[in-house]
């Protein structure tokens, strides 16, 4: 006799003590610590902050640790832990131009003021495996390091300087400089504005940001797109309490910007000239923010009077699908019970084929049709 | 010391989150999350079959796996409340006994798995056999809340079409159905009309389920976490499944019986039994079955 499913709790202790046996794996092999990811996977860290949307690259590196290095679901430990902080204020806007710099690279011109900094790519690396990783002693560095240097001093942005011919669009703050909606308090609403849907990428997946973004350069939609700027360093975060009239610095963050400049032929309100794209990352993330810098130019296609042809250009397709929590939870949904749900479809196939079989039948035989079997054998116990 | 000086609700704040980190709330959600999904809901109550959007938090467990019902749950949810949790009809599927677990872990109210006993119920995929009565509430787990994305996935325009209450493509498309298959060809997830205004999906509950949502005596909620939407279904609310005069709606009926209870008026799971696919039918709803072969056993004796 068939016993209906018991045990589900046990089950669920059983798969705690497993995953806790897989995380650890051979206990031979000394533990990893938070310390060690933080400072070794540090483009790890930077992504799962990114899209974890908290700066706190030690709690990234715990939620990696935990999640056994699936950045996906140590992205979902740190938006849940996210979701239960209280929301203190927000920050004066960020200036980047004033940045230690750390990397800052142009496509667009050779040399400009503030120099092309090559900084920590690996853009150049030859991508051989470096097998003297696998030695457990520690590795030299390939060149011997340089004599301390004091950082960068801040150079201005790639888009100021195109700015003084009038080349480029300006992109100044709505008026009032209103407050953002805050997507982590408010559900999206469409049409979203421009700071929305930049909110939205930059919380959104990478890989799948990356998939639009490439689609935007095989056709679906072009873009023109050229690097103006990528930069890499640190800057102030700046909270201006209600009374003060200034802001004060309550710490500083690394971040990935990238100015993507795009080729733009006018319109009846616009005289031809250059328009950007925006990607902006926490820490080191330039795929990301490349990725984005080209959604975010193709999302504005309604606003510069474009033709919405390709996915890249439609904002309910591209923001409603790129969050890796929903897409993630909602695809591997379907290994939770759905018992019911197929019951009722498997009944519904074994009658439609039944029909088909009389019609079939009935066809053969010239007889009246009747769509409608009477008992079908399949419904005997 | 001359450093300035933080305004005073700001001032409030950083000491509460110094003071209150790992303590956790009540049911989880901080007081005034679940203040935003209280009037979420008042809205939804007020406007049967309506999608309200609210700010869905992101919860422990992922989406998919019931964070609208649960966040729905944890607004609603208080001490003196007897809470059940099914999943397929069932208390014992996995993720019915984890959801009961979080709520019993955050709010430590008494649980139970008699649909009488309860005074919240939340749910996946089934509405109990047993009839619920007034007082009590059942909360839906919903996986997409707009009974129209499958014909047109841009919520733009669906928004539109709700708030003109055209809902010709839904009826073309059951149309097509019959035009095709001779019946409607949806078993699931079956479209209702809320009080004559809002086209509504009932949460992938059977078709099986659907006379239950009518006129109903319990508060019916429902939460779309990922969707981040809630709408509800107020007590003794007209809730009629889409049909045509000459193809009226029907449920699924089995010619079986349920092989553990006898039961031939519910909602029937078949299970394979042995390796030549022999087929048993039992109860889908674990309580109901329970109860009638308890009540078997005390005729009995």
């Amino acid at each position: 006799m068939y016993v209906a499913v018991k045990g589900g709790e046990a089950a669920i202790l059983q798969s705690y003590r497993l995953l806790a046996e897989q995380r650890r794996g051979d206990e031979a092999v000394p533990e990893l610590s938070v310390a060690q990811i933080r400072q070794q996977m540090k483009l790890a860290v930077d992504r799962v902050m990114s899209e974890g949307s908290l700066y706190d690259p030690e709690l990234a590196a715990l939620a990696i640790k935990q999640a056994c290095g699936d950045l996906v679901e140590a992205i979902f430990l740190l938006r849940a832990y996210r979701a239960t902080l209280p929301r203190l204020g927000r920050t004066l806007a960020l200036r980047t131009e004033t940045m230690a710099l750390s990397r800052r690279i142009s496509a667009t011109f050779k040399d400009l003021p503030g120099g092309q900094i090559l900084g920590p790519t690996y853009d150049y690396t030859q991508r051989l495996l470096d097998f003297a990783l696998l030695a457990a002693a520690p590795t030299q560095p390939p060149t011997e390091p340089g004599p301390a240097r004091p950082p960068e001093p801040p150079a201005p942005r790639v888009v100021d300087l195109l700015n003084q011919e009038g080349l480029i669009e300006q992109c100044p703050p709505p008026a009032g400089d209103p407050e953002p909606t805050d997507l982590t308090r408010e559900p999206l609403r469409f049409p979203a504005d421009r700071a929305t849907r930049l909110q939205n990428l930059a919380r959104g997946d990478e890989g799948f940001l990356l998939a639009m973004a490439y689609s935007t350069q095989r056709g679906y939609s072009h873009t023109h797109p050229f690097v103006g700027e990528i930069r890499l360093g640190t800057v102030a975060v700046e909270l201006e309490p209600e009374e003060l009239g200034f802001g004060l610095s309550i710490g500083d963050i690394e971040l990935t910007e990238c100015e993507m400049v795009n080729q733009f032929v006018g319109s009846q309100s616009e005289p031809p000239q250059f328009t950007r794209g925006y990607g902006l990352a926490f820490g080191h993330s330039e795929r990301k923010a490349m990725a984005m810098s080209l959604v975010d130019r193709s999302l504005r296609a309604t606003e510069l009077g474009e033709a919405v042809q390709a996915p890249a250009q439609m904002q309910e397709f591209v923001l409603s699908h790129s969050d890796s929590l929903e897409a993630s939870g909602f695809v591997q949904h379907l290994k939770l019970p759905h018992y019911v749900d197929f019951q009722s479809e498997l009944e519904l196939v074994r009658r439609m084929r039944a029909q088909a079989l009389i019609s079939s039948a009935s066809t053969d035989s010239a007889a009246t049709p009747d769509p409608a079997p009477a008992s079908p054998p399949w419904t005997q116990p | 010391m001359n450093a300035p000086t933080l305004s005073a609700p700001l001032q409030a704040a950083t000491a509460a989150a110094c003071t209150s980190a790992p303590a956790i709330n009540f049911a989880y959600l901080d007081e005034r999350s679940k203040r935003m999904i209280r009037r979420a809901l008042l809205k939804a109550v007020a406007i049967p079959g309506y999608q309200v959007p609210f700010g869905s938090r992101e919860m422990p467990l992922p989406y998919g796996w019931g964070t609208g019902g649960i966040q729905v749950t944890a607004a609603v949810i208080g001490p003196n409340d007897v809470l059940k949790v099914i999943d397929q009809g069932s208390d014992d599927t996995v993720n019915a006994v984890n959801i009961r677990r979080f709520f019993q872990r955050t709010a430590g109210v008494p649980i139970t798995t008699q649909t009488r006993a309860a005074t919240l119920i939340q749910t996946r995929h089934r509405i109990p056999e047993t009839p619920l009565r007034e007082g009590q509430i059942i909360v839906y787990q919903v996986p997409v809340p707009e009974p129209l994305q499958r014909l047109e996935p841009r919520e733009t325009e669906t928004r539109t079409l709700h708030a003109l209450a055209e809902y010709g493509l839904m009826h073309v498309k059951l149309y097509e159905d019959i035009a095709r298959h001779g019946h409607i060809a949806t078993t699931y997830d079956y479209p209702v009309l809320v009080n004559g205004r809002y086209l509504m999906s009932p949460s992938p509950i059977p078709k099986f389920d659907n006379p239950k949502l009518h006129r109903n005596p319990a508060l019916q909620l429902f939460g779309a976490g990922r969707e981040k939407r809630i709408y509800a279904v107020p007590p003794y609310t007209k809730v009629e499944s889409l049909s045509f005069d000459d193809h009226p709606f029907e449920v699924q009926r089995w010619e079986a019986a349920c092989a553990l209870c006898g039961a031939t008026d519910a909602f029937l799971d078949e299970v394979i039994i042995d390796d030549q696919g022999t087929r048993q039918h039992t109860c889908s709803d674990s309580d109901h079955c329970q109860q009638r072969r308890a009540a078997a056993s005390t005729v009995a004796t």
